[in-house]
């Protein structure tokens, strides 16, 4: 047998290509032609000597000597091209398989980090009983979440152009024009609070929306109004008589106004319960659902009451106040609920104690 | 059929007074210094009434869904608010105030005070 070296140049190549290939067949048995090992696409042969021999066959050096074993190689050749191209298709149906894995994992690995920063609140999944992937998406609550995120970013922005505003003694035009922009934002955000009461007003209500500490704060899908009032008045002293009692007023009045709609709230829960609750022992409850959707509906008109209370005590505090008063009384606002979602942060972020 | 009430000589069927649901209405907003028209079982007509009775006064209250002729009523505010919903509705002094978005804002303003002292609905 032709030593490899002293062959051909085009056999040289061929040769350094089979080298690298027996690296592959070092763990192969050799009557194992179906593998599922990755076999470059070129050649399939696990046998160098006899591949060897095929390249001397064919320039057709007139040996005739290697004609004799022709129909035996042709039909291991045959076989070897067979077994190769079925090692391909296997490994193309792998490495498919492979790619929409990968695409998979990539989604719900998405779905899962949206799904941790809002607490595991995928709008229906827990409803439609099938928890962990999500039943239908929500498109108009995904546009809010999308929406606040923005809002919230905006928001510091502002408390920032406020602060500095301030530090900075800039004319009461100028601080006219950021207490215009702070209100004019939270008008925005009662606007597509408006929008996602429509989409599911579970979703406000519940107030997954907003960070743990706000949460805890949570009246009727949002702030108090009186509350806030009471955060702002301490910051804005020193006022007048005559401002010391409208803001009173007001404190009162949307006291009142929040009392009024607690109690509603509260007769719809009753009258909710009550319908639910109607003839559990028949096991028969479609007439009662039915009720029980209408009851609901009567939620949302509650979730928009109450936000157009805190517009409108917003409003009137910016009325009652000088414009410096009102600029500190924004920054005072906004810092505040930036605070809360701060604490919210460190809450989660806590050393807990182990065993 | 009902007649207008152009000259008392006029003898008119005893159903004709205030057989026009608007007109019933209207005449049982100027009976009474605070008026709400509400459905027994409409929650938001619950807390317009807890804010009133909250704040000391003490309204009229017409449960639409109790009265032979509250359907037609019904209708009637939903034209005059131009809104879907007709309940609940506050009328101070005879004077239209609105539904509850209404109600609070002017509670919120400063306004509704002055107006149910006007109305004598409230006394210092």
């Amino acid at each position: 047998m032709n030593s490899p070296s002293t062959e051909l140049p085009r056999s040289m190549a061929i040769y350094e290509q089979f080298h690298h290939i027996s690296r592959w067949g070092d763990g192969f048995d050799s009557n194992n032609t179906g593998s599922s090992a990755i076999v470059p696409a070129d050649v399939g042969l696990k046998n160098k000597a006899e591949y060897i021999s095929c390249e001397q066959v064919e320039p057709s050096i007139s040996d005739q000597e290697t004609n004799k074993p022709t129909d035996k190689i042709r039909r291991r050749l045959a076989q070897n091209r067979e077994a190769a191209r079925k090692s391909r298709l296997r490994k193309k149906a792998y490495v498919q398989q492979l790619e929409s894995s990968r695409l998979k994992l990539a989604q719900l690995e998405q779905e899962l980090e949206r799904a941790r920063q809002q607490g595991i609140y995928i709008s229906g999944a827990s409803d439609t009983g099938c928890f962990g992937l999500p039943g239908t998406v929500n498109s108009g609550i995904t546009a809010f979440e999308m929406e606040y995120a923005h809002w919230v970013e905006e928001q510091n922005r502002q408390i920032c152009e406020l602060r500095t505003a301030l530090q900075a003694h800039v004319s009461d035009i100028e601080l006219r024009i950021l207490v215009e922009s702070g209100l004019n934002h939270y008008c925005n955000l009662f606007r597509m609070k408006a929008d996602a009461a429509k989409a599911d007003v579970f979703y406000l209500i519940s107030g997954i929306w907003r960070t743990s500490a706000e949460r805890f704060f949570h009246w009727i899908g949002g702030f108090r109004p009186s509350e806030i009032l009471n955060v702002v008045v301490l910051q804005i002293e020193p006022l007048t008589d005559q401002q010391h009692l409208e803001v009173c007023n007001l404190r009162q009045s949307s006291q009142q106004a929040e009392d009024a709609l607690s109690q509603g709230v509260d007769k719809l829960q009753q009258s909710l319960a009550e319908g639910v609750a109607s003839d559990l022992c028949s096991g028969n409850y479609k007439a009662q659902m039915v009720d029980a959707i209408d009851k609901l509906e009567a939620l949302e008109n509650f979730v928009n009451q109450a936000d157009h209370l805190r517009q409108q005590t917003l409003q009137q505090m910016v009325r009652i106040l000088t414009t410096r008063q009102a600029a500190r009384g924004f920054l005072a606002m906004g810092e505040y609920f930036h605070r809360l979602r701060a604490l919210s942060s460190l809450w989660a972020a806590r050393p807990r104690e182990s065993g | 059929m009902h007649y207008q009430v152009d000259s008392w000589g006029y003898h008119m069927p005893a159903r004709s007074i205030g057989s026009d649901p608007m007109e019933r209405v209207v005449k049982l907003a100027s009976e009474s210094a605070v008026v709400i028209f509400s459905l027994s079982s409409c929650c938001m007509c619950h807390a317009v009434k807890r804010l009133f009775c909250g704040m000391g006064v003490n309204p009229t209250v017409y449960e639409l869904d109790k009265d032979p002729r509250g359907t037609d009523m019904e209708r009637t505010l939903m034209r005059l608010l131009g809104n879907s919903q007709a309940v609940p509705v506050v009328f101070i002094g005879g004077k239209l105030i609105g539904a509850m978005d209404r109600v609070m804002g002017s509670h919120i303003n400063g306004t509704l005070v002055p107006l149910l002292k006007e109305a004598g609905a409230l006394w210092l």
